[in-house]
């Protein structure tokens, strides 16, 4: 409803310190299976998240290892923003044993719950009710936690979301709904799909706050933010925080891109996330040109080791396949096949 | 010479033709056209759906027959059934069919039971087309084979085609019958190419197409599965064992009679399916042969399925959870014990 602007330097150098370095590790992780992925030597699907770092490090610089997210089928950057390790990452889209996930769940799936990563997820919409579940916990537990669904302007015209949000407001629990908003699901463009002019304009529907703020200013991710977990610990509900912003790649790898038009130019180039924070800190002077280079040698060396790990890695054992179907399941004699 | 297309292809032109012959017929679904409303794609290349394969419809039918829709499956597969109640013959594509989950509602409970509920008065033309299968690396949400879930259900008809020729002919027959249809095509077999002929014909529901024949064992396969028998079967006949291969073709209506009779001739059979094993198709045909054909068999029925888990996206652990050529001549040997010995 509002477009926020940023306001003066309201960070410390410890807090730059670990959103740029965060928003390099997604750009550097996700340039890199780009170009692994071209090599044809990664299995599946692989949808990647370049381009929309603010959003998830905006959002995850707010919060620690007992608030939950959910995710989306691009998780990459959500997982890295909520403290996933890089080599257990990569393990896991190189389907290793060693991934996150012991290689069973692959780049759509990746997740970490002790890290408080509720997964990524192959189903648009699926995050919703996840999150709400979560805040329900939170809720009731008297945690203090809260829960953020992080999900794509393609997912906001599916039941879940309404459905989702409306309890969560009913409930008073401490989610927050973050839209994605980088134009397009797939090959169809937002303005097609939903009948509204802003996501954020569906909350006056039930009746909590919405914003629109640029997802691709860091720092106005984060004000919005901040407002909205304040509001969540505080016990006052839930928040709708819509994120305009724009993905670098195609929807998953191997997308030609034919509906991008002129615009993809300016997203890579004056518009990007991190050109802009490091403008940012530069300029306010937090932190130096050579603090920041040197962070970014530091970041492509971490990806090179997360390559170097999982390429390395054994894949999982045959006895793998049938465990973790259940917490305890009778088999002998039964149905296991 | 006979023409080779792709089996994404024949879908394709089973689609185009029926669409050609009948104004009633529309597509709709995620991207099905691609781009709506991105100016300069309104003609040329437009995505034509995930796969590419519902590409040079929109070209051919325009926006107003080939509609993409918002992500969101309960919406425009409800929707698809009551068009189809009033007076259309849609078209629905559910891009994969583990989707299921965000629209079982309007499939179970509205399109497949309107007819029944109302008494007669209603019919639900509608085919919904969608993907399945695993081999893909697309771990557990997107591969899935879930045809054994609207088989239970009265009131839809499930079809599976293994071919090219299949697939057309078995699309039109689906677009043009006037029940719910749930088309299944396995997104493993899109570039598999094979004779189909230029224009309309249609395969019936409810008849099996036996892909090889053979005196021995019965091996009843679905979907993909056919192309894994043939090659155990050919490694079978090396030993001397000839095994019949079966195609159900169609899970509901499903031809008993040509199941029966064939392991009336064999004595033996094996079910070849790669969905999970409780309460699926292979266990229903199974059943169906220890009901009607017990005192035909020489030997216990065996089942070649996938095991009680969801698909594992990693390689090492997606290869051996699909059924194999081996496992399939393992049954066999298991079956004819030493008689047989390969
Ligand atoms: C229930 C469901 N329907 C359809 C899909 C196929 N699909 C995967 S991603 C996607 C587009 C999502 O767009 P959006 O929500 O905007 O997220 P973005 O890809 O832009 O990040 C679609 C249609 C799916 N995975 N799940
Ligand atoms: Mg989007």
């Amino acid at each position: 409803m509002s477009q926020t602007q940023t306001n003066q330097p309201t960070i410390s150098k410890e807090e730059a310190t670990w959103m740029f370095e965060k928003m390099l590790e997604i750009r550097h992780f996700e340039d890199r299976v780009h170009d692994i992925f071209g090599t044809g030597i990664l299995p599946g699907f692989v949808h990647l998240y370049a381009g929309e770092e603010a959003i998830a490090v905006g959002l995850c610089s707010h919060l620690d290892d007992k608030d939950y997210i959910t995710s989306t089928h691009r998780g990459h950057g959500h997982c890295i923003a909520k403290g996933c390790d890089l080599e257990g990452m990569m393990a896991e889209i190189y389907g290793r044993a060693t991934g996150l996930c012991k290689g069973k769940g692959g780049s759509m799936h990746i997740a970490d719950v002790e890290k408080g990563m509720l997964g990524a997820n192959g189903i648009v919409g699926g995050g919703f009710p996840l999150a709400v579940g979560a805040g329900l916990t939170h809720k009731l537990k008297k945690t203090g936690g809260v829960a953020v669904c992080f999900f794509g302007d393609g997912a906001n015209n599916h039941g879940t979301f309404h459905e989702g949000i409306n309890m969560a407001a009913i409930w008073n629990l401490p989610v927050i709904f973050v839209a994605e908003n980088n134009g397009f699901a797939e090959a169809t463009p937002f303005h097609y799909a939903s009948s509204c002019k802003s996501i954020a304009d569906r909350a006056i529907g039930y009746g909590i706050p919405g914003e629109t703020v640029d997802g691709k200013d860091v720092m106005a991710v984060r004000e919005a933010a901040q407002r909205a977990v304040e509001r969540a610990r505080n016990g006052e509900g839930p928040t709708l925080i819509e994120c305009i912003t724009y993905r670098n790649y195609g929807h998953f790898e191997g997308d030609a891109q034919t509906y991008k038009g002129e615009e993809k130019v300016k997203h890579l180039d004056d518009l990007d996330a991190i050109k802009k924070f490091y403008t940012y800190l530069t300029e306010q002077g937090i932190m130096t040109e050579a603090e920041l280079d040197q962070m970014d040698d530091d970041v492509r060396r971490a990806v090179d080791r997360a390559v170097e790990f999982a390429e390395r890695s054994p894949y999982p054992l045959p006895e793998q396949l049938m465990e973790d179907v259940y917490v305890s399941y009778k088999t002998d004699g039964g149905a296991a096949r | 010479m006979t023409r080779q297309i792709t089996f994404s292809q024949a879908v394709n032109e089973a689609m185009a033709l029926s669409m050609r012959e009948d104004q009633d017929v529309i597509l709709l679904g995620e991207d099905v056209a691609g781009g709506a409303a991105v100016d300069h794609l309104q003609d040329e290349e437009a995505w034509g759906g995930v796969m590419g394969v519902t590409k040079g419809l929109v070209q051919e039918f325009g926006r107003e027959r080939v509609i993409d829709t918002p992500i969101a499956e309960a919406g425009y597969i409800g929707a698809a059934v009551t068009a189809a109640a009033t007076g259309m013959r849609p078209i629905a594509e559910l891009m994969f069919n583990d989707f299921i989950g965000s629209c079982l509602d309007e499939v179970m409970n509205q399109g497949a039971k309107l007819r029944y509920m109302f008494g007669g008065k209603a019919k639900v033309p509608l085919t919904i087309r969608t993907m399945h299968g695993a081999g893909f690396r697309a771990a557990a949400q997107h591969s899935q084979s879930l045809y054994s879930f609207f088989t239970h259900i009265p009131g839809l008809k499930v079809v599976i085609p293994s071919t090219p020729y299949d697939a057309k002919g078995l699309l039109l027959e689906s677009i043009f019958d006037d029940d719910l249809v749930v088309f299944f095509e396995d997104k493993t077999l899109y570039t598999m190419k094979g004779e189909v002929p230029e224009g309309s014909y249609r395969i019936p529901f409810g008849k099996a197409d036996i892909k090889r024949k053979g005196e021995d064992v019965t091996i009843v396969a679905i979907g993909k599965m056919v192309h894994t028998a043939i090659k155990a079967a050919a490694e079978l006949s090396k030993n001397g064992v000839e095994a019949e291969i079966i195609d159900p073709r169609t899970l509901s209506p499903l031809d008993e009679d040509t199941i029966l009779s064939s392991v009336e001739k064999t004595g033996r059979l094996i079910v070849v399916d790669e969905a999970n094993p409780r309460c699926s198709a292979a266990t229903d045909i199974a059943a169906l042969v220890a009901d009607k054909g017990f005192d035909y068999l020489d030997a216990p029925i065996k089942m070649v399925t996938a095991p009680h888990t969801p698909v594992p996206f990693a390689p090492s652990l997606e290869d051996i959870y699909l059924p194999t050529p081996d496992k399939i001549i393992k049954a066999v040997q298991e079956m004819t014990g030493s008689e047989l010995v390969i």
